[in-house]
């Protein structure tokens, strides 16, 4: 038996870092907001407090803050003549659960796109010609340009205290910063990150190359910090235990950090956890949101009435439950045909691990955005012709951590157990660390997101299935980049290196990164788009579905900037426009 | 569209209050497992709550029998053996680390999608096995003392030379032993994860005894604070480890 609940103005599926943004925009309005959480309540306090978060194996292995597979997960295929098995343990990416969602785990690795990837079609296209895209490359514009969404990356940033030196301030090229970026209308709202020794050692190898190195944007604090919402966060202390874990120290931006302390104060918001949305309803027109089905931790079933329904759960989810409510076509790489669960995209890590003689490093010295970086060799920020792939990524020299089951560097040849193994990994401990790449991936006909034939999840539904591989564009940027990095990594004058190149397959197993993105995208035109360009379903104007999600491709830098400038971006949309003319923002 | 009136959030604040009082929230007149937190209501921070970690209650066997408990000392003493770097695996106390992993969630795969149809499926698609943890561990330990008795003059594994047992080891590391309906491979991934975690992880959990696998490594523990570390480039760091139980001999175990 379902039971009906009373109508609120705006439901929030999922109530992570994206659902506190809406929150906070949408409460501004005097809307009654309610988000629903299929995971519990977190706070820093209870839940990752310094006196016990710094437990690898509780946080990293057994993944006590991340979603269980149980609850959720998909299944997964490299390419559609395989068939799809289920993801049963998390690896390769690492979705969180409960308030705060992933955004309380991540590194704080805090980046602008380029004004190159909004317009990644035309603009390559107009640079290297119509041949520059394969058939197969399902590459196009996002319907918005950097200059539209600078404001609201702007916002972020601010919200969010971000460290960094900027290197373009209205076009105004910076000393120290990237000279890649776009332009930005401010610098950095505080001063980047003190390098320990293995990123000095980076940007001073990179710098003797000719090349741009700069301090990586970080949603770690180099100081404290109040935003504009008067929360205040805390100095850094360069623990070493960011990604996979919560700061306990109020110290590394997130939902808890940046806007929980105000929003939970608000008299016209609720959140309400352990409390699984399965589906979101639309009236027999299948043009109007009706509101959604959500399952509590009983499995009681619930019908939440709305009038906006704000999907932003983790991306992958985001498309999930469109499908399971059967809201849009579902793609069809065979004939082209539907657009729900197309451009799904990736990113590709490869590194190549340096090891010194002479050189402690004390990688336990370490923070999640802690590390130099060149964006030579990103976007379009070089010339591509005759490369054979369009845009790259960026190459950082990274010291986040040293946890020490994770953190298995060994030089080349290394023995994977035993004696061997044990003595190369004592003596390079201190003294290795790698040089990695942030690798961009296009989008490509045969990787898509659908619904597996054979595996449900606890509610009945099938699982989401996964076909993805790393194609021809990401492998030979890896080639290219591989070279980029093995030239800095000499110039470090390390004793030796050890190159680390991912693929040819896709490997759902060894962790990456939890960069999933598309499925659900952005884009000018209902034939090769989900939602317009203020994220609002095209065929369902009461409806908006936030997070990477949306990204028409994955450029070659962290997304969680990009997903944060367009949850502001559309949360202005429905303040400004929507709510004063309910209805399409934009006429197909 | 404009914003509704504040007594429906009033009628839902009702319902927190009987959550607070029966642990499980009510919804209307539905009974509901879910918690409302209400903005402005009250701090939805819940006292004496800290979701702290469960260390190991007692240095004993939970899940080995004793002839299963002297296969996993002997093979990650030779995963991680005793020499002149440091302590090995059997100091450390690895075995008894993933006994205790194997009689909790770990080994009942909590919280793992295990539903089926089962196959083995491609290299790059994950674990793939019907088995959880635990029951792959008996299943393979059996099978492997199985093989040792039909092929070695001496059993059981703990009873063979180093050099023969490190053969076994290989062969399961590669994929070449036959262990019935269990995958060497992923017996062998899954038994050298658990001995690097029984080698480094927080001492609370029953490996790393001593912190011996941190000092060898010169990983400081669970502190929080290396900011006067920052800029001392190349110096090395001069405190011993603390675990998240501080150290041995501030609680007399030292």
């Amino acid at each position: 038996m379902v039971h009906k609940l009373p109508s609120v103005d705006v439901v929030l599926v999922g109530f992570g870092w994206t659902g506190a943004i809406m929150a906070q925009e949408l409460t501004e309005e005097g809307l009654e907001v309610l988000a629903l959480e299929r995971g519990s309540w977190r706070d820093t306090g209870t839940d990752f407090a310094p006196s016990f978060i710094q437990d690898e194996l509780r946080y990293r292995y057994h993944g006590h803050l991340f979603e269980e597979t149980a609850q959720e997960t998909l299944t997964f295929r490299n390419t559609p003549d395989q068939t799809a098995l289920p993801m049963r343990r998390l690896g390769s990416f690492l979705p969180g659960t409960g308030v705060g969602g992933s955004i309380l785990h991540w590194n704080g690795q805090a980046w602008r796109f380029l004004p190159y990837d909004f317009q990644i079609r035309s603009q390559t296209v107009a640079r290297y010609g119509n041949a520059a895209v394969s058939q197969d490359m399902m590459l196009q514009d996002w319907g918005i340009t950097y200059d539209e969404l600078e404001p609201y990356y702007m916002r972020w940033e601010e919200l969010c205290g971000i460290a960094g030196q900027a290197g373009n301030v209205n076009g105004q090229k910076q000393p120290g910063g990237n000279p890649f970026e776009g332009p930005r209308s401010k610098p950095y709202p505080t001063p980047p990150m003190k390098q320990t020794y293995g990123p000095t050692l980076f940007g001073q190898a990179a710098a003797s190359l000719g090349l741009h190195p700069f301090p990586c944007p970080s949603g770690n604090m180099s100081q404290a910090y109040t935003n504009p919402l008067g929360v205040t966060l805390a100095p850094c202390t360069y623990c070493g235990f960011c990604e996979k874990f919560g700061c306990g120290n109020y110290s590394k931006a997130s939902a808890q950090t940046t806007i929980l302390p105000v929003l939970m104060r608000k008299k016209n918001f609720t959140v309400r956890t352990e409390s699984e949305v399965t589906r979101v309803n639309v009236d027999a027109f299948g043009k109007h949101a009706t509101g959604v089905t959500y399952v509590d931790a009983q499995g009681n079933e619930f019908e939440q009435p709305a009038d906006l329904v704000i999907v932003c759960a983790y991306a992958t989810h985001n498309v999930h439950l469109l499908m399971s409510s059967g809201i849009g076509k579902i793609y069809d790489p065979s004939t082209g045909q539907g657009t729900l669960g197309k451009n799904y995209c990736y990113q590709l890590t490869p590194s190549v691990d340096l090891f010194f003689d002479d050189k402690l490093l004390n990688p336990f010295v370490g923070a999640g955005a802690l590390g130099v970086i060149v964006d030579d060799w990103n976007g379009d920020n070089f010339d591509h012709t005759s490369l054979g792939f369009i845009h790259g990524g960026y190459i950082a020299g990274y010291m986040t951590t040293g946890r020490p089951i994770e953190t298995e560097l060994l030089p080349e040849g290394t023995p994977k157990w035993g004696a061997k193994w044990k003595k190369a990994f004592v003596e390079n401990y201190l003294k290795s660390m790698s040089v990695s790449l942030m690798g961009a991936v296009m989008p490509d006909k045969s990787n898509h997101l659908d619904l597996d034939p054979t595996y449900r999840d606890v509610y009945g539904r099938p699982l989401m299935r996964m076909t993805y591989d790393f194609k021809q564009n990401e492998l030979k940027m890896q080639d290219f980049a591989m070279g980029k990095m093995v030239e800095i990594a000499h110039a470090m004058k390390p004793r030796e290196i050890k190159k680390s190149a991912r693929g040819p397959r896709y490997d759902i197993e060894p962790y990456q990164s939890t960069h999933n993105t598309g499925g659900a995208i952005m884009g000018a035109s209902p034939a090769d788009s989900v939602i317009n360009r203020y994220l609002q379903h095209w065929d369902v104007p009461n409806l908006f579905v936030v997070g990477a999600s949306a990204f028409p491709h994955n450029s070659g830098y962290n997304p969680t900037g990009t997903v944060s400038a367009l949850a502001l971006w559309a949360a202005d949309a429905i303040r400004r426009q929507y709510l004063k003319h309910p209805g399409p923002l934009v006429h197909a | 569209m404009k914003p509704k009136k504040v007594s429906r959030r009033e009628f839902l604040a009702a319902s927190a209050t009987a959550a607070a009082a029966a642990g499980a929230g009510a919804i209307g007149t539905t009974p509901a497992f879910s918690r409302d937190v209400h903005g402005g209501d009250k701090d939805p921070w819940l006292p004496h709550q800290a979701d702290a970690p469960h260390p190991l209650q007692a240095p004993d066997y939970k899940f080995f029998t004793p002839e299963e408990a002297a296969f996993i000392e002997a093979a990650t003493e030779r995963l991680i053996p005793d020499d002149a770097v440091g302590p090995g695996a059997k100091a450390c106390g690895v075995a008894l680390f993933i006994d205790h992993q194997l009689a909790g969630a770990y080994g009942r795969a909590q919280g793992w999608y295990m539903q089926g149809p089962w196959s083995k499926g491609e290299e790059t698609q994950g674990y793939q096995s019907r088995l959880t943890p635990s029951a792959l561990y008996r299943a393979a330990i059996k099978a492997i003392e199985d093989h040792v008795a039909s092929s070695h003059s001496a059993t059981p594994f703990a009873g063979l030379a180093p050099d023969e047992q490190d053969a076994i080891i290989s062969d399961l590391e590669k994929g070449k032993l036959d262990l019935g309906g269990v995958d060497a491979k992923t017996f062998f991934k899954m038994l050298w994860l658990n001995t690097k975690e029984g080698m480094f992880s927080d001492p609370i959990y029953g490996g790393n005894k001593d912190m011996a696998g941190w000092k060898m490594l010169g990983f400081p523990g669970a502190r929080y604070n290396y900011l006067d570390w920052v800029d001392r480039h190349g110096q090395r760091y001069d405190q011993p480890p603390v675990g998240i139980r501080g150290r041995p001999e501030w609680n007399g175990e030292g």
